[in-house]
């Protein structure tokens, strides 16, 4: 076979491992790269930053852990920027099975942050209905979280007293690797009226532009990208800002095999 | 009547919905709150439904002993694994979701593991796939490779580093072009969803009923 | 203060509530007589929903003005949508290779409105699998949507007169995990090794990994959703894709039924109207940019201000 017939039929087990070994050199050598902050990160993290003390943030748990390498850097930050604000931060999800992997870096930042239950921050837990929940919370939350994640009553703690809808509520935070930050825009902010950010995987961040534009949300912080220059904002750097230089070596090698593809195509076609 | 019975309820619910949105005045105003609490209902008992067929059908593998059969008994094995966890971190903790309960320790150690590892072959096929479709064969084709490197390289560090406007076309091509394509799509999808909507709830489209 | 809003949520209809006002002077505290009583009561009308009562009152004339249209007569238009042109070829092409073919909703649920449109899809398919006695393999992901197809199915197959190629372990329930899922698909197609396959519902990251198996096993691949994300994964990988409503209009394309038709004709006028009005607001935004800059005169940028305020109120 001619080496320009070889380029355009490069076997996908050499491109498997070729992106398997570039991806794990760089975690191993602990490469560090600069990081540029993304003016809709920057804007999500001046949300928060402009909140008053005491304001109460909702965040939404709407991942699992397919895309915890994704959404945990960006939810640790996120309880980090709160606590540190003294901002209170009410505690739910639509996907039961990514609950579970919040809830480990919930009992994590909170016990960094010395943040105190009932006061701080609560965890109201999961009920079925995803966009009738969404809705109906906007009448009155109790009405679908008469009880927190322990089926203790709401009313018990003092971060609920004065809350009862999205009128109460200074921001909502969704952590979606699906369609769900579309969602709390269209049968929540555009009904209710609450300011919002979104945090999503990368493949569905450009989807979230329109409204960012339109000023339906304030803020995206997406992808690994978005984790890393967030995590640099709020001053801890983790696993976002390590994994970025194994990412770029990654689309670098994507890049290479793509050209590579190209060669052979072009050869090939003029040799026919 | 088998038929005509759910054209009427459907026909009668969309209705009200859509009354109720727009008249706050009880008895309508109340009636959104209740139908919303009343479908969270439904959805949760429809939870029950999805585990009664995923039971009988992978019972019904073993016994018929289809092609792969033993993965049944591995399925059954996880689904009782997490029931008893969780009913036992229930009574012990009030809440399966207490780190030091069975139910975290089984999420943690297997699930998560589990479904992280299946999430990242997607880099693998995106690789080939982006190697094999990324081919400059008409003018279309190569201005979605070209737009596509460049978005790749700046959402990256290594693109400011490369040459320091690139995460500035990037940032330009998801800004202008991008979002202006993806808002035509949108605007095109949500109202083909509003039509379909109308045409099930005056019962021109009744497919569902099957 | 001449007016006050109370927007506390224990305010309760009906009841009386009584109102002063406290201030504070450099010798103590006067109050204002007591105001009151004074009730609340709901609205009949949202006022502040008006904008949307416009548009759906638009959209719902339209659909059902040219549905009449189509009763009466009236030929509609409806351009080619090669997706769906393509069905029978692909199931022709299976048929004469002597393999199955693949159907999958994706990740779909049955109240979601992209399923209704995929099962009038799968109809189509199902009919010409019976037509050919070609397999039809459908796993998948949710038992209600499994429940709809399987029905589906069998109706079809019952209507082209073949009931007897209804076999109800091609319409297995696999997993309700997305990779559960996308694992048991490929690896159906591993062992299966289908001539077509159709990907028409609402996929995720998943949509990749499902596609690039179709592709290694040699199917001609017909991929349509609603999910703008995965649109780009199935047009690079797949043969032909609807993308978006092209797969609502799928429906009223495989079935020309008068109702159908005018009601695809009726979406694609709001649609015309949605166009016409982005113009001429975009054109009347930047003429109030450029007047206001050369000129000063604002009357332009006031008139847009007060278009975007009317269409944002809610």
């Amino acid at each position: 076979m001619q080496l320009f017939d070889k380029f355009a039929n490069i076997d996908r087990r050499l491109i498997y491992l070729a992106v398997g070994l570039v991806v794990a050199i760089p975690i191993v050598l602990k490469i560090k790269m600069p990081i540029r902050i993304s003016s809709e990160v920057r804007s999500a993290y001046e949300t928060i930053e402009n909140l008053p003390q005491g304001s109460v943030v909702l965040a939404s748990i709407d991942y699992d852990a397919t895309s915890a390498p994704e959404m945990t850097p960006m939810f640790r930050s996120f309880l980090r920027q709160c606590f540190r604000k003294k901002l209170k931060v009410i505690y739910t999800g639509h996907i039961a099975i990514g609950l579970p992997l919040a809830q480990f870096d919930l009992d994590m930042i909170t016990q960094e942050c010395n943040a105190v239950y009932g006061e701080d921050y609560i965890n109201l837990g999961y009920r079925p209905g995803y966009t009738a929940v969404m809705i109906g919370m906007g009448r009155e939350i109790r009405d679908f979280f008469a009880v927190d994640y322990r089926g203790v009553s709401v009313d018990n703690f003092p971060i609920m007293t004065a809350v009862h809808n999205y009128s109460d509520i200074a921001l909502i935070v969704d952590f979606a690797h699906g369609q769900t930050a579309e969602y709390w825009i269209q049968y929540v902010v555009s009904r209710f009226g609450p300011r919002m950010f979104a945090c999503v995987t990368g493949v569905m961040a450009p989807s979230l532009y329109p409204y960012l534009q339109s000023g339906q949300i304030t803020g995206i912080i997406g992808g690994l990208q978005g984790a890393a220059e967030y995590e640099i904002l709020v001053g801890q750097p983790e696993t976002a800002a390590f994994g970025m230089p194994a990412q770029s070596m990654a689309h670098i090698l994507i890049l290479v095999f793509i050209v590579f593809g190209n060669i052979g195509y072009f050869l090939s076609r003029r040799k026919r | 009547m088998k038929r005509e019975i759910p054209i009427v309820i459907t026909f009668l619910t969309g209705v009200l919905c859509v009354v109720a949105f727009f008249v706050p005045h009880p008895p309508l105003g109340g009636l959104q709150q209740r139908f919303l609490i009343w479908y969270a209902i439904v959805a949760g008992f429809t939870m029950i439904l999805g585990l009664d067929s995923l039971v009988k059908y992978n019972i019904k593998k073993i016994r018929q002993r289809k092609q792969g059969w033993q993965y049944s008994y591995v399925l059954l094995f996880g689904l009782v694994l997490i029931l008893v966890t969780g009913f036992q971190s229930w009574f012990e903790y009030n809440t399966p979701f207490e780190l030091r309960s069975s139910f975290m320790y089984t999420y943690i150690h297997i699930i998560v593991p589990l479904q992280a590892t299946m999430f990242a072959l997607l880099a693998f096929f995106i690789s080939s796939a982006a190697y094999r479709a990324f081919r400059a064969r008409t003018f279309e084709a190569t201005l979605l490779l070209i737009a596509a490197a460049i978005v790749m390289l700046g959402r990256v560090p290594i693109g400011k580093m490369i040459w320091d406007k690139i995460p500035v076309l990037s940032d330009w091509l998801l800004n202008i072009p991008q979002l202006a394509a993806k808002r035509g799509i949108q605007i095109g999808v949500y109202l083909g969803g509003v039509v379909m909507s109308l045409r099930i709830i005056l019962g021109i489209e009744r497919t569902y009923l099957t | 203060m001449t007016n006050f809003e109370d927007n506390s949520a224990d305010i309760r209809d009906g009841e009386e509530y009584f109102y002063l006002v406290k201030v504070q002077t450099t010798s103590g505290f006067d109050e204002s007589p007591k105001v009151g009583p004074v009730r609340s009561t709901a609205q009949w009308f949202n006022r502040h929903r008006m904008n949307v009562l416009v548009i759906t009152l638009l959209v719902s004339i339209l659909v059902i003005y040219y549905i009449r249209r189509a009763h009466a007569g009236d030929k509609l238009f409806v351009r080619k949508i090669a997706g769906l042109d393509a069905i029978d070829d692909a199931v022709g092409r299976s048929t004469e290779m002597g393999r199955p073919i693949l159907y999958s909703f994706g990740l779909s649920y049955l109240n979601e409105v992209w399923t209704i449109a995929s099962l009038s899809i799968l109809h189509r398919v199902a009919q010409k699998c019976a037509e050919y006695s070609t397999r039809l393999l459908i796993p998948q992901y949710d038992p209600l949507v499994m429940s709809a197809a399987q029905e589906t199915v069998k109706q079809a197959y019952m209507e082209t007169g073949r009931p007897d190629l209804y076999d109800e372990r091609d319409i297995p329930f696999l997993t309700a995990d997305q990779f559960g899922y996308a694992a048991g698909v490929d690896g159906m197609m591993m062992r299966e090794k289908p001539g077509a396959v159709f990907w028409q519902g609402y996929f995720y990251a998943e949509s990749l990994i499902l596609a690039e198996t179709g592709h290694s096993v040699g199917a001609i691949q017909i991929a349509g959703t609603t999910s703008v994300e995965q649109v780009p994964f199935f047009v690079v990988a797949c043969d032909y894709t609807l993308i978006g409503e092209e797969m609502y209009a799928a429906s009223c394309y495989l079935r020309p039924e008068p109702q159908m038709l005018g009601s695809l004709k009726g979406e694609d006028f709001t649609k015309a109207i949605i166009l016409i009005f982005l113009i001429l607001s975009t054109a009347l935004g930047t003429l109030g940019v450029l007047l206001k800059h050369f000129l000063n005169v604002d009357v332009l940028n006031i008139l847009f201000g007060n278009i975007v305020q009317w269409l944002n109120t809610f």
